[in-house]
């Protein structure tokens, strides 16, 4: 039986790529920031709230664009309910910080500006590694954080579905309009 | 039972009739070195002799009698009392008496009948020796000469492609392709990843070859997972309508030929694992297996009359069945869901990292 010297190694016939896809915006766009961190309220009852903006073309998501604040403990929220309802491994939040809640503090506790930054970063990789996952997309309360200006915490746990039509900021079914900032 | 034990009186050695001629073939020991040993397949005669050399020239060694054995043997590794010999012959060397001087026995077992390939793993062990005996009252002197069998097929009629759509639904939609099911050890897998919906961040793709080595029976059934190979073939987010291409070179991996439930005691099977990652680390994969098969040489004039035809035999590997497996395709250990994702852990993944097993979308 005669041998071929050298194995056929060209590469297998494939379809050429159509030029919007190729140079068109890619289908996974998502994008979260966390930023503006504002402190309210006075003296033991204050807080910090943090603008949480988003932007994608997910067709999961209702709309392509919004932005809403939170506070750290809507975001311990989020993680208790992903942590009940969904299948993912839910990462770690910044931590709690009951240090420095502490009173007779040299500094500003919860409210020092470094700490602050800290945590910032924190939550913006929280919820971009759990937006980000396919398991964790189509949760209602993880859609409820993002996109709701406020969390009904007596809301009905479940599953969203994708939208057959692409929805931009606005549509009708929304009686969530995009939250604009509320001026300094 | 001694080799070479206390107070030994004689040597033994076995030796080929054609220990110049005959090829040798490197395989690896239970301690993971590798040495070489005469080559054989099956069919082919094994003869030569047992040679017999008194350390004492005036001294007789007394016996209950010398035999030569060729025998074939799985050996599982948790169950090492236990040989299962499925090839198992003797010669009579000489009958009960006295060895006066320094001498050889001549022994031929012809036309040996050596249905599988020599093969050491992780929890088993299949090989084959000659074993010549002196038996004696107190100790027997044994002295044993293994042998390397390779197992020959020839191309398979019937090799199709394999192809295949499959995906997270909404998520991540792939067609992979290769361009056959059954492969020889020095083959090259060339194929391809067409992206279809890509609404995740992709960050590297590759591909992997896994060994599986499955020894036990029935509710006992234990499998033994090596990444024998890890190859980068994309770097970078790719969008739809893209297709990458793979070509990977088996000759460069330490590969055996698959083997199906060997005499019912173990198995050896090959996957490619492709494995896409994201930028979060979380693994979306696609395990297929795919057949390997040992191709004969070109037939040398050195080689024996016997290896020729051997090597030339039209002896088929078992019949795969349909490359593609029908259904959701699922590794063993899968929790089935009826949501859009099926979660699993592998071996692959390690502490937080997440592993998502890609589902069959359509037949392709």
């Amino acid at each position: 039986m005669s041998d071929t010297a050298v194995a056929d190694t060209r590469r297998l016939n494939s379809k050429p790529q159509d030029l919007t896809d190729a140079y068109g915006p890619p289908s996974n766009f998502l994008e979260i920031d966390i930023f503006n961190p504002q402190t309210v309220g006075v003296g033991r009852a204050r807080f910090t709230t943090y603008e949480v903006r988003m932007r994608t073309n997910l067709p999961i998501f209702k709309l392509k664009e919004s932005c809403v604040r939170r506070r750290y403990s809507d975001f311990e929220w989020l993680k208790n309910e992903l942590e009940r309802d969904s299948k993912i491994v839910v990462p770690p939040l910044p931590g709690k910080a009951l240090k420095r809640q502490l009173p007779f503090r040299g500094d500003e506790g919860i409210f020092e500006e470094s700490f602050i930054e800290e945590r910032r970063q924190g939550l913006e990789q929280f919820i971009n590694k759990i937006a980000g996952h396919p398991l964790a997309q189509n949760e209602r309360c993880l859609h409820m954080f993002l996109q709701e200006e406020a969390i009904d915490r007596n809301y009905v746990p479940g599953k969203v579905h994708a939208l057959a039509s692409h929805c931009v900021s606005g549509c009708a079914a929304a009686k969530l309009p995009v939250v604009s900032l509320p001026s300094t | 039972m001694s080799f070479f034990g206390f107070g030994q009186s004689v040597d033994v050695d076995i030796l080929l009739n054609d220990a110049d001629s005959r090829r040798r073939a490197e395989h690896k020991t239970e301690d993971g070195k590798k040495d070489k040993y005469f080559l054989f397949y099956d069919g082919e005669t094994v003869s030569g002799k047992v040679s017999l050399a008194l350390k004492n020239p005036n001294k007789r060694l007394e016996h209950q009698g010398i035999k030569v054995e060729f025998i074939g043997q799985i050996e599982l590794y948790y169950d090492r009392g236990n040989h299962h010999e499925f090839v198992s012959l003797v010669k009579d060397l000489a009958r009960p008496g006295e060895v006066t001087q320094s001498q050889a026995f001549d022994f031929e077992f012809t036309h040996v009948e050596k249905p599988y390939e020599s093969y050491t793993g992780q929890n088993v062990k299949l090989r084959y020796f000659l074993r010549a005996t002196i038996s004696r009252r107190l100790n027997d002197v044994v002295k044993e000469m293994d042998i390397v069998v390779h197992t020959l097929s020839t191309y398979p009629e019937l090799n199709s492609s394999i192809k295949m759509e499959v995906g997270i639904e909404d998520c991540l939609h792939i067609e992979f392709e290769y361009n056959k099911s059954k492969y020889h050890l020095k083959d090259v897998i060339v194929g391809k990843i067409y992206f279809l919906l890509v609404r995740i961040k992709i960050k590297h793709m590759e591909i992997d070859i896994i060994k599986r080595e499955t020894t036990g029976t029935g509710p006992n059934v234990y499998h033994e997972n090596d990444t024998i190979a890890k190859y980068e073939i994309m770097d970078g987010a790719p969008v739809r309508g893209e297709s990458i291409p793979i070509r990977l070179f088996l000759a460069g991996y330490e590969l055996t030929p698959t083997m199906r439930d060997i005499n019912k005691k173990f198995s050896v099977r090959y996957y490619l694992n492709l494995v896409l990652i994201d930028d979060e680390e979380r693994r979306y994969f696609k395990q297929q297996e795919v057949v390997l098969w040992r191709k004969g040489d070109i037939v040398r004039k050195s080689m024996s009359h016997q290896a020729a035809i051997a090597s030339q035999r039209f002896e088929g590997t078992t019949p795969l069945g349909e490359a593609r497996t029908p259904g959701p395709l699922s590794d063993s250990g899968n929790r089935q869901c009826s949501e859009k994702m099926d979660k699993t852990t592998t071996e692959e993944s390690a502490g937080m990292d997440e592993t998502f097993a890609l589902q069959r979308r359509k037949c392709a």
